[in-house]
C-alpha cells in the first residue's frame, strides 16, 4: 500500500497514530508498565490484551488531576476496557505517516475582526452563580484539598 | 476569558519547555494564568552563564547559572483573543465577560486577527522564526478563576520561535560604559488568560471576577545552576516578582540559594518558589500532591492557524481572512538597534549615549528637533541634551513631554554658544533661567542679565593690564612656573569682567602678555 493510499485509509477509518504527548492512554499504559504496588483492589485480574493492570496509584493520580471519581471496580474495569479499545492503535503501522495534528485541519482557522461586540450582562451571567457577593461570583477558597493518599477510605463506594 | 495574551520565550540552552512533562511543581492554589491580552515569553538573560560563584571552601569548581525567563504581556486591542468583549482596565467586576468568557456550554472561540497580527509583529521585532502553522492546545489545570478548567494556549507549536534581542548592559565605575549583549528568545505563544481572585480569608471565600484585563508585565524566572562543561542543573521556577529589581534580587538570590544546596551536598527539587521581598528569600511554594500534570491536549475547537507571506499568499483570497507576515513586516516601525545605529553613524555619538537616547521617552526626538534649529554642532547638542536637560528632567522628575524648555529655545541658546556671544557657564545660567517656563527667549535673557562675552578685544586686554599690576605676587608666580599661578590670574580678570569674558580668550592674552 503506498503511503498516500495509506493516509488515506487511515483518514478514513479515523484511526491515528498517537501523538507521544498527547495521548491520554498512552500515559496510562506508562502507568501499567510501571511495576505493580500498593492497594490492589481495584485492579481487575482480567487483561483482555495483554495491557496489564492499573495499579491504585495511577487511579488515585486520575482522581486528583481530573477530579473524576472511580468509585467502583465496575468503573476501573470499564477503564481498563477503554484502554484495551485504544490500544487496538498500535496495531496500525504508522511509520512514515505524519502525525494529523486536528480533524479540523483542512478547515480555515476564522479570524474575527478586533471589535468589541459582547459583554455587559453582568446580571444575566451572575445569575448563574450559587453565591453572588457584590458582582463577583463566589467560590470556595483556594482549592479543598483532596485528602491524602493514606487517609483515603479505599473503596468508599461500592 | 479570551482575552488575548502572547508568551514569548527564550530559554537557555537545553531546556525543554517544562509544559511537555507537567512543568514543575505548582500550587493548585496559585493562578498560573497572567492578565488578559499578554505576551508570555522565555529568554534566557546572556548566551554565557550569567553568574560565575567561586566555590568557596573546595575551590575547586566553578559554578555556572542558567537563567529563562517567562514574560507575559498584554496585547493592546480592542476585544479579547477569543471573544468580542472589550478589554479594558478598571471595569465593574465581571462586566466584560461574554458568555464564553464565563465558560458557558456551548461558547466557542473566535480567534482575534488583531492578536495574531500583534503576535507576528512581535516574533519580527524579535527576530523569530514565524511558524506559518501554529496550533493551539487545551492546558488543564483546576482553579475558581479558569471557569473551564483549562487555558487554551500554543504549547505545542507556537506562532513564533527562536528570536532574539540585543539590549546593553550598563558596566564601568561610572556604570558608563554599555555593553551590548544578546538575549536568545525561544517562543512566543499566544494564550488565553485565567479570571482574577480575592480571597477573602475572613469569611473563607474568594471573589472571582471573570475581565482580565490588569495590564501589567509579569515575569517568572527558572533558574538551575551547574559546573560548565556538566549537564544543566535542576531548574527552580521563582514566580511573585513585582518588578525589575525583585526579578534580580531574587535571581541572585536563587542562584547562591541552590550553590549553598548543592555544595552542603543537598539537592535541588524541580520545584516552583516565591519570592519575598521584605525577606529577600525565595520559599518553596510546593505542593505536596506533587507535580503538576496540565494534560495538554489539542483544542479540539480550532483549527491550525495559518500564516501568509507574500509568494503563498492565495490568489483572491478574502484580505480579511489571511495575515501576509511579509505586509506586517513593512508595518514595523524602525527598530531601536537600528536607529541607534543611525544615531551613532550619523552623529559619532558613542553607543551608551545611543541607549540614553532611546530609552526616555521623547528624548530622541527632542534630540532630533534641536539638531534641526541650530547650527551647533551634533556633539555639543547631545552632550547639552543628555547631561544639562536630561539631568534637569530626573531632578525634578518630569518627563520630556513636560519639559519647560522646548526644542528651539536650547537651539537657539547652543546658537549664542556656538557663535561665542556668551560663554559656556552662562550658557548654564541661561538654562537654568529658560526652565523657570517664565516664557522668555534665550536672546533675552542674555540682553537682561547682560550675558554677552565681552567683544572688545582691547577693552579686555587693558583689564587683563590692570589686574596684573594689581597683583605682582601672582604674576611672579606664574612666571615662576607655578602651574596654578595661571588660573588663579584667570579668575581674577574673570572676576573684573563680571565673568563676561571668555576664559579662553582671557588665558590667551595673558599668555601674550607673560611672553609664556
Amino acid at each position: 500500500m503506498s503511503s498516500q493510499a495509506r493516509r488515506s485509509a487511515l483518514r478514513a477509518g479515523a484511526l491515528r497514530g498517537p501523538r507521544k504527548e498527547e495521548m491520554w492512554s498512552r500515559l496510562v499504559w506508562l502507568g501499567l508498565r510501571a511495576p505493580l504496588g500498593g492497594r490492589q483492589g481495584f485492579t481487575s485480574k482480567a487483561d483482555p490484551q495483554g495491557s496489564g493492570r492499573i495499579t491504585a496509584a495511577v487511579i488515585e493520580h486520575l482522581e486528583r488531576l481530573a477530579l473524576v471519581d472511580f468509585g467502583s471496580r465496575e468503573a476501573v474495569t470499564r477503564l481498563e476496557k477503554a484502554i484495551a479499545f485504544a490500544d487496538r492503535l498500535r496495531a496500525v503501522d504508522t511509520d512514515g505517516v505524519e502525525p494529523m495534528e486536528s480533524v479540523l485541519e483542512d478547515r480555515c482557522l476564522y479570524l474575527r475582526s478586533d471589535n468589541v461586540v459582547e459583554g455587559n450582562c453582568a446580571d444575566e451571567l451572575l445569575q448563574n452563580s450559587h453565591r453572588v457577593v457584590e458582582e463577583y461570583f463566589v467560590a470556595p477558597p483556594g482549592n479543598i484539598s483532596l485528602p491524602k493518599l493514606d487517609e483515603q477510605e479505599p473503596f468508599p463506594h461500592s | 476569558m479570551a482575552a488575548p495574551m502572547l508568551r514569548w520565550g527564550c530559554r537557555g540552552r537545553r531546556w525543554a519547555f517544562a509544559r511537555v512533562d507537567g512543568g514543575s511543581c505548582h500550587r493548585r492554589g496559585a493562578p498560573t494564568g497572567s492578565t488578559s491580552n499578554r505576551i508570555r515569553g522565555e529568554s534566557s538573560v546572556a548566551q554565557q552563564p550569567l553568574h560565575t560563584a567561586q566555590k568557596t571552601r573546595k575551590g575547586e569548581h566553578k559554578w555556572a547559572a542558567v537563567v529563562g525567563l517567562e514574560i507575559h504581556a498584554q496585547i493592546s486591542s480592542n476585544s479579547k483573543l477569543f471573544s468580542g468583549s472589550q478589554v479594558r482596565f478598571s471595569a465593574p467586576p465581571n462586566s466584560l465577560v461574554s458568555f464564553f468568557d464565563a465558560s458557558l456550554p456551548g461558547t466557542l472561540p473566535v480567534l482575534n486577527r488583531r492578536c495574531v497580527e500583534a503576535a507576528v509583529m512581535t516574533g519580527l521585532a524579535l527576530n523569530c522564526h514565524i511558524n506559518k502553522k501554529s496550533l493551539f492546545d487545551r492546558k488543564h489545570y483546576f482553579y475558581a478563576d479558569l471557569p473551564a478548567g483549562y487555558q487554551i494556549t500554543q504549547q505545542r507549536l507556537p506562532i513564533a520561535v527562536n528570536g532574539s534581542l540585543i539590549y546593553g548592559v550598563c558596566a564601568g565605575k561610572k556604570q558608563s560604559q554599555v555593553i551590548p549583549k544578546t538575549v536568545r528568545i525561544k517562543q512566543i505563544q499566544l494564550e488565553q488568560d485565567s479570571g482574577k481572585s480575592l480571597h477573602d480569608n475572613l469569611r473563607s471565600q474568594t471573589l472571582i471576577d471573570l475581565n482580565r484585563a490588569e495590564g501589567q508585565l509579569r515575569v517568572d524566572a527558572n533558574i538551575s545552576v551547574h559546573h560548565p562543561g556538566e549537564p544543566l542543573g535542576v531548574r527552580t521556577e521563582v514566580k511573585n516578582l513585582n518588578s525589575i529589581r525583585f526579578l534580580a534580587k531574587a535571581i541572585d538570590y536563587e542562584i547562591q540559594r541552590q550553590i549553598n544546596e548543592l555544595e552542603n551536598g543537598g539537592e535541588i527539587l524541580n520545584e516552583t518558589r516565591s519570592f519575598h521581598h521584605k525577606l529577600g528569600c525565595t520559599m518553596s511554594m510546593r505542593d505536596k500532591e506533587g507535580k503538576q500534570d496540565y494534560r495538554f491536549m489539542p483544542e479540539p475547537n480550532l483549527p491550525p492557524l495559518v500564516l501568509y507571506d507574500a509568494t503563498s499568499l492565495p490568489a483572491g483570497a478574502d484580505p480579511q481572512q489571511v495575515i501576509n507576515i511579509d505586509q506586517i513586516r513593512e508595518t514595523l516601525p524602525e527598530l531601536p538597534s537600528v536607529t541607534r545605529e543611525k544615531l551613532v553613524q550619523q552623529y559619532g555619538m558613542l553607543l551608551e549615549h545611543s541607549f540614553t537616547l532611546l530609552n526616555e521617552v521623547g528624548l530622541l526626538e527632542f534630540f532630533q528637533n534641536v539638531i534641526k534649529e541650530t547650527r551647533a554642532e551634533p556633539k555639543k547638542v547631545t552632550s547639552w541634551v543628555l547631561n544639562t536637560f536630561l539631568g534637569y528632567l530626573k531632578q525634578q522628575n518630569l518627563a520630556v513631554s513636560e519639559s519647560p524648555v522646548t526644542p528651539s529655545a536650547l537651539a537657539e541658546l547652543l546658537d549664542l554658544l556656538d557663535s561665542r556671544t556668551i560663554s559656556s557657564s552662562a550658557a548654564k545660567q541661561v538654562f537654568e533661567e529658560l526652565w523657570k517656563r517664565e516664557g522668555k527667549t534665550p536672546g533675552q535673557i542674555v540682553s537682561e542679565k547682560q550675558l554677552e562675552l565681552m567683544q572688545d578685544q582691547g577693552a579686555l586686554e587693558q583689564l587683563c593690564h590692570s589686574v596684573m599690576e594689581a597683583h605682582p605676587q601672582v604674576v611672579m608666580d606664574v612666571k615662576n612656573r607655578n602651574p596654578r599661578a595661571i588660573n588663579k590670574l584667570i579668575g581674577l580678570v574673570r572676576k573684573a569682567t563680571q565673568s563676561r569674558a571668555d576664559p579662553v580668550m582671557i588665558k590667551e592674552i595673558l599668555e601674550k602678555k607673560l611672553s609664556l
